[in-house]
């Protein structure tokens, strides 16, 4: 599946988007796969409070379930308007 | 429903007008424009503003919808811009068409209220002396609760 990372999450990890390969069930499982990756990954996904998700382009939980997801992203609180 | 994500800066008189034009039945348009505010010290070089292309979309188009849904609405307006901006530039603008004012005011409080909090657009803050992305506030998510 296709992970993006948008704002400060981008520039923490060093790349806006990657393919994974991941059986993992929730995005919490997807999160753990991803820290225990390298410390970029671990800081960046240090503090969840800080993060939002989104699953195939809608805004969702971090114990939403991945079955069927193309892409997962991860952002801080948006700040438009 | 109108829904425009661009770099390009967009004349909010123009685009008031031709979203207003052949809606005799409404009585009622508001417009809200948000602007680069500079900041308290008076430094600020520039802004960027990034954002989820396809989501932003998306997200902007269900709280048009849910606007639509809530008030009595002719249309709603929506353009949002990302990229980079000087102080004093507008990066964004809502508008609204009722019969009457109250749902015009009312819907263009929602939608900028939900657009905040929900549409996926970060704010980065250009100064002397580095960048900084805006962090949101509480209060923005704590406007969610009044609707």
């Amino acid at each position: 599946m296709d992970v993006l990372y948008f704002a400060w999450v981008r520039e923490r990890i060093g790349l806006p988007k990657e393919t994974v390969q991941t059986d993992a069930a929730t995005v919490m499982d997807l999160v753990e796969e991803l820290r225990a990756r390298e410390d970029r990954y671990a800081a960046a996904f240090a503090d969840l409070s800080a993060l939002r998700v989104a699953v195939d382009q809608d805004l969702t939980e971090f114990d939403a379930p991945l079955a069927g997801a193309r892409e997962v992203a991860f952002f801080p609180p948006m700040t438009g308007g | 429903m109108i829904v425009r994500v661009q770099e390009a800066a967009f004349d909010l008189g123009a685009e008031a007008n031709a979203f207003a034009a052949g809606h005799c039945d409404m009585g009622a348009m508001v417009t809200f424009t948000g602007i680069v505010r500079d900041l308290a010290r008076g430094d600020l070089d520039r802004m960027v503003i990034e954002h989820y292309p396809g989501m932003t979309e998306r997200a902007l188009e269900k709280i048009a919808a849910e606007a639509q849904a809530r008030w009595s609405l002719g249309d709603v307006l929506v353009i949002h811009r990302y990229g980079d901006m000087a102080p004093g530039e507008q990066i964004m603008m809502v508008a609204t068409l009722a019969p009457h004012r109250k749902d015009a005011f009312e819907a263009a409080e929602f939608l900028m209220d939900y657009l905040k909090a929900r549409a996926p657009f970060w704010k980065k803050e250009f100064t002397p002396d580095g960048a900084e992305w805006v962090a949101s506030t509480a209060a923005d998510e704590d406007a969610l609760t009044r609707w």
